[in-house]
């Protein structure tokens, strides 16, 4: 079995900075760089996408017009939101108005800094990184609960509340989920929990346990993202769109992007936890079998892993029907919760008398 | 290094929104008028203002995400090492949780998790 070595661009950045600053502060461009463009075409590819899977769940072609098959489509779409006019409530509380955005931005952008895409394609990778990535999406309900606030719209306020309410209470059952990957691997630390999986990924080598975390931390975290079947704060046929019903040309397209951005980072988490993330499919002691899935580069792996889980997620909107706000509750605190606490226990028992498949190397 | 990476990342974020509206400022059109800029109440004088009170129901759900949140970080620490700690630890995070179930099932009795 081939070994991978672990090398981040804040680590590159790290060792070039001593010899020369330049090369350090090279490196730090690079990740700048890579994480604009990686927003900017993943954002513009996902809403492609989006438009197509619905399209065709629904018979439809979707769009078709601007370049082959409309792939330009949502290029033209950024366009004309550039050119429109960022229209701001005279009632509003005009820099809160502002800042929400940002705030949204900010908890997309710094999630996405720990991501772990390959071995090398990774920005940096704290010792604390599941507990990490848990804080610093944390903040994107700020920005919901803010904008809302700011612009003193009743429609705004009441999908506001409701987001936030939906959205403290989904991260607890997603956390559960989270301790079970962090008690297996041993360590917060994405990289190294990628590499626990080396053996064979935690959904299946831990039995039963996996699976149960899997469906849970995906149920929560598509309601941390208000997605289908939990778009209620949004619901544009009862509350005019929510929180973003003041909201205009690019200031919305920021809102817009960074879910589109937060839907790819639920992916790449499910997939970096439970699906070994960059790791290939693996079964421990397979030797030949591994090595023919080496072949494939962990890059390519990772693409593929989080791919299914975005195609999964928007497959669900065209599926289930929205939630009502006491049954989303319900499905939280009276349901959700308590397999969470149950899962959470019996990780714990499999982990110290070792109920899984494969020791950890 | 790596949480100067986030620092840049929070520059990062600034640039991408305020530079986006710097530049949609300069190239969209800007003729703010007091009806284009009225509150939107589907097409009514909106009454009143729209910061009012709401729903206490949001507020127990606020409580209640706290307790099981600070909870949960003082759970992962225990999950890092339970390998080390073994029954022992097993146990004793057992009972932990086991308190704060039975603060769970209070709230359920008290029908707080009922939405009203």
């Amino acid at each position: 079995m081939s070994s991978w070595e672990v090398k981040t661009i804040a680590q590159r950045a790290a060792e070039a900075m001593p010899e020369s600053v330049l090369a350090g502060a090279g490196y730090v461009l690079l990740a700048v760089g890579f994480a604009a463009a990686f927003m900017a075409l993943m954002g513009m590819a996902l809403i492609y996408a989006e438009r197509k899977v619905a399209a065709h769940f629904q018979c439809r072609l979707g769009p078709m017009r601007v370049g082959p098959h409309g792939i330009f489509q949502t290029v033209a779409d950024t366009i004309k939101l550039l050119f429109k006019e960022d229209i701001v409530p005279s009632q509003s509380d005009k820099l809160l108005h502002l800042f929400a955005p940002y705030l949204s931005m900010m908890a997309t952008l710094l999630a996405l800094l720990v991501l772990p895409m390959s071995p090398v394609v990774q920005i940096a990778d704290m010792n604390i990184g599941v507990l990490y990535v848990t804080a610093v999406t944390g903040f994107g309900v700020l920005g919901v609960l803010l904008a809302g606030w700011s612009s003193n719209n009743k429609w705004s306020l009441l999908g506001a509340m409701r987001a936030g309410a939906q959205i403290i209470s989904y991260e607890v059952s997603a956390t559960m989920a989270l301790l079970v990957v962090v008690m297996f691997s041993g360590s917060m630390q994405l990289s190294k929990i990628v590499e626990s999986q080396a053996e064979g990924w935690w959904i299946w080598r831990a039995p039963v346990i996996g699976l149960v975390s899997f469906v849970i931390f995906l149920i929560a975290s598509l309601a941390e993202i208000s997605r289908t079947p939990f778009d209620l704060p949004e619901g544009e046929s009862e509350l005019t769109a929510g929180f973003h019903t003041e909201y205009s040309g690019l200031r919305f397209a920021m809102f817009f992007l960074a879910e589109f951005i937060n839907m790819f980072i639920v992916a790449g988490m499910a997939a970096t936890l439970f699906l070994g993330g960059w790791m290939p499919f693996h079964i421990g002691g397979f030797d030949t079998f591994n090595s023919v899935m080496d072949l494939l580069p962990p890059g390519a792996w990772f693409s593929l892993k989080s791919g299914l889980v975005v195609f999964l997620i928007m497959w669900f909107r065209w599926t289930f029907p929205r939630l009502r706000v006491d049954q989303l509750m319900k499905l939280e605190w009276k349901i959700l919760l308590p397999i969470g606490f149950v899962n959470l226990f019996a990780a714990a028992a499999s982990v110290v008398f070792g109920w899984y498949f494969f020791p950890i190397r | 290094m790596d949480f100067f990476f986030v620092l840049v990342f929070l520059g990062l974020a600034g640039l991408f929104v305020f530079g986006g509206l710097f530049a949609s400022r300069l190239l969209a059109p800007h003729r703010p008028d007091a009806n284009k800029n009225a509150t939107y109440e589907c097409g009514e004088r909106p009454i009143g203002t729209g910061w009012v009170q709401f729903n206490v129901g949001y507020y127990l759900f606020a409580l209640l995400f706290l307790i099981f949140d600070v909870e949960a970080a003082f759970l992962y620490p225990w999950a890092v090492a339970l390998r080390e700690l073994g029954v022992a630890g097993l146990i004793e995070a057992g009972l932990f949780i086991l308190v704060l179930v039975f603060g769970l099932v209070y709230a359920w009795r008290k029908g707080v998790l009922e939405w009203v």
